[in-house]
C-alpha cells in the first residue's frame, strides 16, 4: 500500500491533477476499455490506461480509484483536468507504455 | 455541416473551379465521382496554378488528395479538435458508405454551438425539475434526461444515484453493482439511442433502474446479450467504449433484469436488492447511533 504522494515521487511521472495526497493505493488496474475497468478494477486502485479524455473520470470516481496514469505520451484534454480536480482524482502521464508503467506499479506496492 | 454541396466532376478545369468560387463566394470546391470524393480545390490550389500557367489544367492533377476525412455521426467536439490539430478551414463529411455528404467549416461550428448553448441551458432547466419526485410510497425516485452522444455530462445519472446510496448506508458492493448498472445504462443511452431517461426507484430494500430511450430499438436483442457483440463505431470504440460489454454487465450485477426493445425504443430495467446482511448490518449501525 502506497499513497498518492508517493505514487509521484517514485514514478516521477507529470503530475496533471493532484488529487488527495493522502489516499492510498493497493493495487492496479490496466485496461482502455471502460466497461471493462467499470466491471472488474479494485477500489483503490490506480488506473493505468491511454484514454486521456473526461469519460474515464467518471469510470474512475465511481470505482472509487484515487489515481490514474496515462501512458504513451497521452495528455490529458483541459475537462478531463477540470473535473479531476473536482473529483479528487490525481493524474499522472508518461511517455512510457503501459505494461512499463504497470510493471513499476506493482514493484512499488511489493506485488512482485 | 453545409449539406447543399457544390462540387465538379472530373474533367473540370482550374479555371471553371476558379469562376465558380467567385461566384458561390467559397474557398474549396470537392472533385466528386459517383459520390464518392476524389480530392478538393482549395483557393490556394488556385492562385498555385495562376502562378505557375496550369489554370486551365484539369482539376485532376493539381486538386488536394491527400484530405482528412469526417465522419457522418461524429460529435461536433470531434470536429472542433480537428480544426485545431489540423489547421485547415475546411473537413469534407462522409457517411458509412464513404459518399460524400457535406462540407463543415469554422462557421458551421460557431452556428451550431451557439445553438447547442441555448438547447443545454433549457434542458438544465428541465433536469432541475425532473431531478427528485417523492411518489408518497416511501419511495425516492431521480429522473435524468440524457442526451444522444452527450459524452461530456455522461456518468452524472450514475454518480447522483451512487451518492444517494451511500448516504443511506448501502454496502459498498451492492453500491458497485448499482453502479456498474446505472453507468452502462447511461453510456448505452449515450452512444446508441437518439436520447432518453434513467430512473432510479430507491426502495426499502432494493434499487430499481430502469432506462428508457427513444429509438432507434436493438435489431437483435439475443444478439446484444452476447459478451464481445458491438454495434458502435470506430470513434466511439476509440474513447473506450463499444466492447460489446455493457448490458452483459448489467445483466451480471442485476438481481432481476429485463429487456424489451422495438423501433419505438429500448427498455432495459435492472432491480439490485441489498442483500441481508447489508440490512442487518445498517441496522446494527442505526442501534448504534440511536
Amino acid at each position: 500500500m502506497i499513497s498518492i504522494e508517493q505514487l509521484f515521487s517514485h514514478l516521477g511521472y507529470k503530475k496533471f491533477s493532484e488529487g488527495d495526497l493522502q489516499k492510498t493505493i493497493t493495487t492496479g488496474y490496466t485496461s482502455d476499455l471502460l466497461s471493462d475497468v467499470m466491471g472488474n478494477a479494485d477500489e483503490g486502485s490506480v488506473l493505468i490506461t491511454i484514454q486521456a479524455h473526461k469519460n474515464t473520470i467518471a469510470v474512475a470516481s465511481l470505482v472509487g480509484m484515487p489515481a490514474i496514469i496515462l501512458c504513451n505520451g497521452r495528455t490529458p484534454t483541459e475537462d478531463m483536468i477540470g473535473a479531476a480536480k473536482e473529483e479528487g482524482i490525481a493524474i499522472l502521464a508518461t511517455s512510457e507504455s503501459q505494461f512499463t508503467a504497470s510493471y513499476k506499479v506493482a514493484k512499488l506496492l511489493a506485488l512482485v | 455541416m453545409t449539406g447543399s454541396l457544390i462540387s465538379v466532376p472530373l474533367g473540370t478545369t482550374m479555371r471553371a473551379v476558379q469562376h465558380l468560387m467567385r461566384e458561390k463566394a467559397i474557398t474549396g470546391v470537392p472533385v466528386v465521382l459517383n459520390k464518392r470524393l476524389l480530392g478538393i480545390v482549395s483557393m490556394d490550389d488556385i492562385i498555385q496554378a495562376l502562378d505557375f500557367g496550369y489554370i486551365n489544367d484539369p482539376v485532376e492533377q493539381h486538386m488536394t488528395t491527400n484530405l482528412i476525412l469526417l465522419e457522418e455521426d461524429m460529435p461536433v467536439s470531434f470536429a472542433i479538435n480537428y480544426f485545431d490539430r489540423y489547421r485547415y478551414h475546411r473537413f469534407p463529411v462522409l457517411n458509412r458508405h464513404k459518399e460524400l455528404v457535406g462540407i463543415v467549416t469554422t462557421r458551421d461550428i460557431s452556428t451550431r454551438l451557439l445553438w447547442e448553448i441555448n438547447h443545454e441551458v433549457e434542458n438544465l432547466e428541465r433536469m432541475n425539475q425532473s431531478t427528485r419526485i417523492t411518489d408518497g410510497l416511501s419511495r425516492d425516485v431521480q429522473t435524468f434526461s440524457i442526451m444522444k452522444h452527450d459524452f461530456e455530462n455522461a456518468g452524472f445519472a450514475s454518480t447522483e444515484i451512487k451518492k444517494k446510496l451511500k448516504l443511506n448506508k448501502i454496502f459498498p458492493r451492492t453500491i458497485r453493482r448499482a453502479a456498474i448498472a446505472s453507468y452502462e445504462l447511461e453510456m448505452n443511452i449515450v452512444v446508441h439511442s437518439n436520447g432518453g431517461h434513467i430512473t432510479a426507484e430507491f426502495g426499502p430494500d432494493e434499487v430499481t433502474i430502469t432506462s428508457k430511450d427513444n429509438g432507434p430499438g436493438i435489431l437483435n436483442v439475443d444478439h446484444a446479450m452476447e459478451e464481445g457483440f458491438s454495434t458502435a463505431n470506430e470513434w466511439i470504440r476509440s474513447l473506450g467504449f463499444g466492447a460489446g460489454m455493457g448490458l452483459p454487465n448489467v445483466r451480471s450485477v442485476s438481481d432481476d433484469f429485463s429487456i424489451t426493445s422495438d423501433a419505438e425504443g429500448t427498455t432495459v430495467v435492472s432491480t439490485i436488492r441489498f442483500s441481508d446482511r447489508e440490512i442487518k448490518q445498517q441496522a446494527e449501525e442505526d442501534v448504534q447511533h440511536d
